[in-house]
């Protein structure tokens, strides 16, 4: 991964959003930090907030997609200035190997606030050596914050790229489990598994034999692996594709539509209503999360 | 009416707690660090100790539509293991320059030994350092002495009573306490500290020019509610809103607000950063009044 570009972005974009005055102070903390001095790393990591303020970096088209060709799926939109700050600030601790990058990096992790951890996760794609990361990002998947765990799962392309099934499939779960959303994993179909379809089907039978609503997009992860599944998924779905909710009836449409099996062919078939605003692009994914968010099923 | 609990341990409590509070006008608090009923042993369950305070603590009031913020320090009951205060010392400038973090504190003296008055030497230096209010714990014990100790040791450095808030007073040393300059701050603690009627007294008597009302709440037989308590009954006592106001909300807000890193607008109008991560789930946001309890004869802690 070229790790220069991306100090390249961060440092310019900060540049240009703050008084010379913040960046030099925290130049000066960078440059500390990189000659090995602990205290200057943790206050410059701690205090960037203050220093640089926490407002929302707001980036152009064009900056995201040089953020994207510097690493693909990188995905800054929703960064703010402090987290970018504290982001660069540990990129410039590598010195070419892990384990000097990695102890500093570990102290940080230790001593951080909610904000600071949230910064250090999304960091996680432009960190060298990605595979020395992984123990950390399932750390990540395996918080209780929801904003960490966001941090890690969504907008991020490091667990499509990184994460082994077992971790990966924990991490879709969990996002349907704490009320996040789906759509905004990176990779999610990419790393679509037949086992991962069997942990949502029974995830969604354990919710149905509570009467607890099964959020839409779940089904997005099932579709493919239909015919795993048994009938029971076959009637539930067929169920589902009749709600008065809308990003329900979409979400059991799309699932449908993706799997070749006859039985969900046939279901689509008496629903040509569904079978064309899928044809015509008007049903997605993104829409059954955007509604499933916005109402209640 | 909104209430700041500018002293609430909330790793203490529970969530009901946290949803009594909010219903009740809540709409931040501050933790101050403290010991946890018995002294810890190690600097590393100092450590932990602290990053729940700036982690998971915080999301957990966030839930709630709670603001929290917190303060750092050594406390004088644990000073006096000298050789672990000294690494907890040692570890305090990675929690002090944290966001949310509003004061040094808990510090003061306990037993008044030398040794915590070591620690609150060194404390109060990286209170200078950091450019931080500090929040000074009165002891239980000797109480009127160790107050007036405690500003002793205050005026060996440079930080000016302004930004210093004295806490546990009672009617025997709230007149030294603002005579000196300082914040005076009170807490409403069932049977060893102050009773709320006698508050509500204290502040028909001094006012509420740098009077602050607090709970304390923590492991202990106590009451989180303690703070919307009082101003209820202030109010029912006929003490004018405005002294309410200022002895319940915006005394403290003044106070800690010294530091930059607690204010108003970060409840009133949270930072889009804030809305997306920390502050989901808030009743402020939707624009819901806080739900005050019909008064009962519950209010009164004695």
């Amino acid at each position: 991964m070229p790790i220069g570009s991306a100090v390249e972005l961060l440092s310019l974009w900060l540049r240009e959003r703050i008084p010379s005055v913040a960046w030099d102070w925290f130049h000066e903390k960078m440059a500390a930090a990189q000659a090995g001095d602990g205290r200057s790393l943790a206050l410059g990591f701690s205090m960037a907030s203050r220093r640089v303020g926490k407002e929302d970096l707001r980036l152009s088209e064009a900056d995201l997609k040089k953020a994207d060709a510097a690493r693909a799926g990188w995905d800054p939109s929703l960064w703010t200035i402090d987290q970018s700050a504290r982001v660069l600030l540990v990129l410039s601790l590598w010195k070419g190997d892990v384990p000097s990058f990695v102890t500093p990096l570990d102290r940080l992790f230790a001593a951080s606030d909610v904000g600071e951890l949230v910064a250090l996760y999304q960091g996680l794609p432009l960190y060298p050596e990605p595979s020395a990361h992984r123990w950390r990002a399932a750390e990540g998947v395996r918080t209780n914050m929801k904003a960490i765990f966001e941090a890690v799962a969504l907008r991020n392309p490091y667990p499509a790229d990184e994460l082994d099934a077992g971790c990966w499939n924990q991490m879709v779960l969990k996002s349907l489990f704490i009320g996040s959303t789906l759509d905004q994993i990176v990779g999610l179909d990419r790393r679509a598994n037949r086992e991962l379809a069997r942990m949502l089907w029974d995830y969604a039978r354990e919710r149905r034999a509570a009467s607890r609503s099964i959020s839409p997009e779940l089904w997005r992860c099932v579709g493919p692996f239909l015919d795993d599944l048994g009938d029971d998924v076959i009637v539930e779905l067929a169920r589902r594709l009749k709600s008065d909710f809308l990003p329900e009836r979409q979400g059991t449409a799309l699932c449908l539509a993706a799997n070749p099996h006859p039985r969900a062919q046939g279901l689509l078939v008496e629903d040509p209503l569904a079978r064309e605003a899928i044809a015509r692009g008007e049903w997605t994914w993104k829409g059954v999360a955007e509604g499933s968010s916005k109402g209640t099923s | 009416m909104r209430i700041i609990d500018p002293h609430i341990h909330m790793s203490a409590r529970t969530t009901d707690d946290y949803e009594a509070m909010a219903a009740a006008g809540v709409v931040a608090v501050i933790e101050p660090a403290f010991w946890l009923g018995q002294p810890r042993t190690s600097v590393g369950t100092f450590q932990d100790y602290y990053s729940s305070l700036v982690g998971f603590e915080r999301f957990r009031a966030a839930q709630f539509g709670i603001r929290h913020y917190c303060t750092i320090g050594l406390n004088s009951k644990e000073a006096n293991n000298e050789s672990l205060a000294q690494e907890v010392i040692d570890i305090l400038p990675l929690y002090l320059g944290k966001e949310g973090v509003v004061a040094v504190g808990e510090i003061g003296f306990d037993d008044m030994t030398s040794t915590e008055e070591k620690f609150f030497h060194a404390q109060m230096a990286l209170a200078e350092e950091f450019d931080l209010p500090v929040m000074i714990h009165t002891p239980h014990r000797n109480k009127k002495e160790g107050t007036s100790r405690s500003m002793d040791v205050c005026e060996e450095h440079s930080i000016p009573p302004s930004r210093i808030v004295i806490d546990h007073n009672n009617e025997e040393t709230v007149r030294e306490v603002l005579d000196r300059g300082y914040w005076a701050a009170f807490t409403i603690y069932p049977k060893t500290k102050m009773g709320n009627e006698r508050m509500v007294e204290v502040v028909r008597k001094f006012g509420s020019n740098r009077i602050i009302v607090d709970s304390s709440a923590d492991w202990g037989v106590s009451d989180p509610l303690a703070v919307p308590k009082t101003a209820r009954l202030m109010l029912e006592r006929g003490i004018p809103e405005s002294d309410v106001h200022a002895s319940c909300y915006a005394n403290a807000l003044a106070a800690y607000g010294q530091s930059g890193q607690i204010r108003e607008e970060d409840w009133l109008r949270p930072a889009p950063i804030d809305q997306r991560t920390l502050f989901m789930g808030n009743s402020v946001l939707r624009g819901q009044d806080p739900r005050i309890d019909p008064s009962t004869t519950n209010d009164l802690i004695r």
